[in-house]
C-alpha cells in the first residue's frame, strides 16, 4: 500500500511536470511579455530593462527552472492586464468556481445513482424507458445550449432565477460564499443545474449499464438460487460490484466538471477560474492562462490520485495480497 | 411419497421464430437422501430442467405445462417470494464455475451468514459460529481465519468448498448440482465430488447431479437418468444402467467409454448429432443415429415404460421384452 502511494505520487508529480512545461512554453511562444506589459510609448531602453528585469535574457533552462521552482510555490506572477499577481486573482476567484462545481456534482450524484439504480432494476418500465430517452437528449444536446433554454424560461420568461453572477455573497476572510444568503442560493441554482445535467445523465447511463452487467453475473445467480431476498440481492450483493467501477468513473468527471465549468461560468458569467481564463485568452493574458492551466491540472491530478487510493481501499481484490491463496 | 416429482414437464423459450421446447415433457422421481446422475450430450436440457427445478427458468423462458412437486406440494406455479423462501431452504443449487459464483467485494463468512439468517432464526453470533463450523465441514483449514477472507483469497477448489457450503448452509433437502467440478483441476475433481457425496449422505440431502461424466455418475450417484433431446430416454439404477443399458442411446454412451470408472470421459463419440429442438419429425429423436432403428421408429414416438431396474423409452426394447 505505502509502495503504492509513493509510485502514485511520483506519477503524480511527473504530469505535473509535463503540464508545467507547457505553461512555460506558452510563455516563450503566446505574445511578447514586454509589449504587454509596458505602455505603448516606452523607449527601447525601457525595454531592454525590462527584459534584464524579468530575466528573460537568462539562458531558457535557467528560466525554465525559476519558473518550475516559482509555480512549485503558487507564483505565476503578474497579470498582464491588471497588474496584480497572478495567485491573488485565481484565489479570488477561486471559491466561486469549487461552490459551482460542488453543487453541481452533488445533483448529478444525488439524482444520477438512484435513477440509473431505477431504470436497472425495472427497464421495461415506460419511467425507465423515458427516463432513457432524456438521458440521451441530455448526453447530445451542448450544455450550451440547456444554459442558454434554462436562462429562456427560468429567467425571462418566468423571471423567478437570475440570470447572471453569483448574487449577494458573504466574505468569510479566506473565502467568500453564496450559500449563506438567498439571492446567492438563487444564483447557483440554474448554473449549477446546466454543468449537472451532463454529468448526471453520464452517471445515471454508467450505473445503469454497470448494474444491469452486474445482475447478470453468476454471483448473483447462485445468490438469487440461496433464496437472498430482492432488498439484499439488489442494494448489497449487487451495488457494490456496481458502485466500484462508477465511483472511479466519477473521479475522473470531477475534474472535467472543472474544465466544463468555463462554458458555464461564460453563459452565466459567473465570477469564477472559468470566466477568469475566458477574460485571460480574450486578452493573452498569458501569466493568468498558465496559473490556470496549472492549477485544474495539480486539481485534476490530486482528485485522480485520490479516486485511485479509494478505488484499492473499496476493492478487496486490489489490496495488498498478504495471504497468498491455499491450494487444496 | 418422493421427495421430488417432475410431472410430464414442458419448458418453452418463446424466439422470434416461435417457441422453442428445451425439456418436452420429462417426468420422474427423486427420493429423500438419492443422488440422481442426470446425463445426456450438450443441449439435451439438462441445466433447464434443473433450473425448473429450482424455478430459476430465466424469462421469458417458462414451465408450458406439467407439475414439479416437492413432497408432494406444486412449487413450479409458487408466488415469486413464496419460491424465493423454498430457494436455498428446501432447494439448494451448485453451478458449473466456482471462480464466478462467489461475490468478489464481500467475505465468505458475510456470505454464509447473510444465507443462514435469511433462512434460519439465528442472530449474528451464533450464525458466525456456524459458518465457521461449515468452513472447517468442507474441508478448509483454519476456517476461522479463512472466515473474513474474500473469494480471490481462496483457490479454485477451495472456492467450491465454500460454494457447497454455501449451498448447504441453510440445510435444504434438495441440492441440484449441475456440472459441479467441470471448472476444476482433475486432480481437485475427485475430492470435491467425495466431499460432496459425503455431506448429502450425512445429512440426508438428495441431489441432481448434473453431468457429462459417466465416471463422475459411476462414483456417486444411485440412479442415473439419460436425457436425448429434452425427453428422458432411460433411467434406472447406476449399476444396471452402466452395466446393461436398455436403450441404444446409452449403450452408445457406455460403449464410447472404453473402461468404466475412468475419469473424464466425454459424450461425444456417437456417430452423429443430436437433432436440433424444433425438430418436429414424429418418431423417436434417436433414430436417425439409431443402429438399430425399424421402420416404425421414425413415425412414432416411443414412451416410457417399465423396464429393468427403471424405464426406457425404446421401441426395440418394447420388441424384444
Ligand atoms: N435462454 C434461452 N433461450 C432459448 N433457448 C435456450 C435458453 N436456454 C437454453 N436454451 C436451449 O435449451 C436447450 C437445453 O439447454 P441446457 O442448458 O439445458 O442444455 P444442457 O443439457 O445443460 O447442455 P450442456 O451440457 O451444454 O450444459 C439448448 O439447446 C438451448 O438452446
Ligand atoms: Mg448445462
Amino acid at each position: 500500500m505505502f509502495a503504492f502511494l509513493i509510485r502514485r505520487i511520483i506519477q503524480a508529480a511527473l504530469v505535473m511536470l509535463v503540464v508545467a512545461s507547457i505553461a512555460f512554453l506558452m510563455f516563450r511562444f503566446l505574445g511578447d511579455p514586454i509589449s504587454n506589459l509596458l505602455p505603448e510609448d516606452a523607449t527601447v531602453q525601457d525595454r531592454a530593462e525590462m527584459r534584464e528585469k524579468l530575466g528573460l535574457n537568462d539562458p531558457v533552462l535557467v528560466q525554465y527552472g525559476r519558473f518550475i521552482a516559482d509555480a512549485a510555490q503558487g507564483d505565476f506572477g503578474q497579470s498582464y492586464r491588471n497588474n496584480r499577481p497572478v495567485s491573488d486573482l485565481l484565489a479570488e476567484r477561486f471559491p466561486a468556481t469549487a461552490e459551482l462545481v460542488l453543487v453541481a456534482a452533488g445533483l448529478a450524484l444525488a439524482l444520477g445513482v438512484p435513477l440509473g439504480i431505477y431504470t436497472a432494476l425495472n427497464p421495461r418500465g415506460w419511467l425507465s424507458q423515458g427516463l432513457q430517452v432524456i438521458s440521451l437528449l441530455g448526453i447530445s444536446v451542448p450544455t450550451f445550449v440547456t444554459g442558454i433554454l434554462l436562462i429562456l424560461v427560468f429567467s425571462v420568461t418566468l423571471g423567478l432565477l437570475p440570470s447572471f453572477g453569483r448574487g449577494t455573497v458573504v466574505d468569510l476572510g479566506w473565502w467568500t460564499t453564496g450559500f449563506l444568503t438567498p439571492s446567492g442560493l438563487k444564483a447557483l441554482i440554474l448554473p449549477a443545474i446546466m454543468l449537472a445535467l451532463f454529468q448526471m445523465t453520464l452517471i445515471m447511463r454508467l450505473v445503469r449499464a454497470e448494474m444491469l452487467e452486474v445482475l447478470r453475473a453468476d454471483y448473483i445467480k447462485f445468490a438469487k438460487a440461496r433464496g437472498i431476498p430482492n432488498r439484499m440481492l439488489h442494494f448489497k450483493y449487487a451495488l457494490k460490484n456496481t458502485l466500484i467501477p462508477v465511483m472511479t468513473i466519477f473521479g475522473l468527471q470531477l475534474g472535467g466538471l472543472i474544465a466544463f465549468a468555463i462554458i458555464t461560468e461564460t453563459v452565466f458569467q459567473w465570477p469564477g477560474m472559468g470566466f477568469l481564463f475566458i477574460q485571460a485568452v480574450n486578452f493573452t493574458d498569458v501569466p493568468v492562462m498558465a496559473a490556470y492551466l496549472v492549477l485544474v491540472s495539480f486539481i485534476f491530478v490530486v482528485i485522480n490520485t485520490l479516486v485511485d487510493l479509494l478505488y484499492n481501499v473499496a476493492d478487496p481484490r486490489l489490496r495488498a495480497e498478504r495471504t497468498p491463496a491455499h491450494g487444496v | 411419497m418422493p421427495l421430488l416429482e417432475l410431472d410430464n414437464i414442458v419448458v418453452e423459450f418463446p424466439t422470434r421464430r416461435g417457441p422453442l421446447e428445451a425439456v418436452k415433457g420429462l417426468s420422474l422421481d427423486l427420493d429423500e437422501g438419492e443422488i440422481l446422475g442426470l446425463v445426456g450430450e450438450s443441449g439435451a436440457g439438462k441445466s433447464i430442467t434443473g433450473a425448473a427445478i429450482t424455478g430459476l427458468i430465466e424469462p421469458p423462458g417458462l414451465i408450458r405445462s406439467g407439475e414439479v412437486r416437492l413432497r408432494g406440494a406444486r412449487v413450479d406455479n409458487l408466488p415469486a417470494d413464496k419460491m424465493r423462501r423454498i430457494r436455498g431452504k428446501e432447494i439448494g443449487a451448485i453451478f458449473q464455475d466456482p471462480l464466478t459464483s462467489l461475490n468478489p467485494v464481500y467475505t465468505v463468512g458475510e456470505q454464509l451468514i447473510d444465507t443462514m439468517r435469511v433462512h434460519l432464526d439465528l442472530d449474528q453470533k451464533t450464525a458466525r459460529q456456524r459458518a465457521i463450523d461449515w468452513l472447517a465441514e468442507v474441508g478448509i483449514p483454519a476456517p476461522e481465519a479463512r472466515l473474513d477472507q474474500y473469494p480471490h483469497q481462496f483457490s479454485g477448489g477451495m472456492r467450491q468448498r465454500v460454494v457447497i457450503a454455501l449451498a448447504l448452509c441453510a440445510e435444504p433437502k434438495l441440492i441440484i448440482a449441475d456440472e459441479p467440478t467441470t471448472a476444476l483441476d482433475v486432480s481437485v475433481q475427485a475430492q470435491i465430488l467425495a466431499l460432496l457425496k459425503r455431506l448429502c449422505r450425512e445429512n440426508g440431502t438428495a441431489v441432481v447431479l448434473v453431468t457429462h461424466d459417466m465416471g463422475v455418475i459411476a462414483e456417486t450417484a444411485d440412479r442415473v437418468a439419460v436425457m436425448y433431446a429434452g425427453r428422458l430416454v432411460e433411467i434406472g439404477d447406476v449399476k444396471q444402467v452402466i452395466e446393461e443399458p436398455l436403450h441404444p442411446y446409452t449403450r452408445g454412451l457406455m460403449a464410447s467409454i472404453p473402461q468404466i470408472g475412468i475419469r473424464d470421459r466425454r459424450l461425444t463419440q456417437i456417430e452423429g448429432a443430436m437433432p436440433g429442438l424444433r425438430n418436429a419429425a414424429p418418431g423417436c429423436a434417436f433414430a436417425p443415429r439409431c443402429p438399430r432403428a425399424m421402420e416404425h421408429c421414425h413415425s412414432i414416438r416411443p414412451a416410457p415404460q417399465d423396464a429393468g431396474t427403471g424405464q426406457v423409452a425404446c421401441h426395440f426394447y418394447g420388441e424384444t421384452s
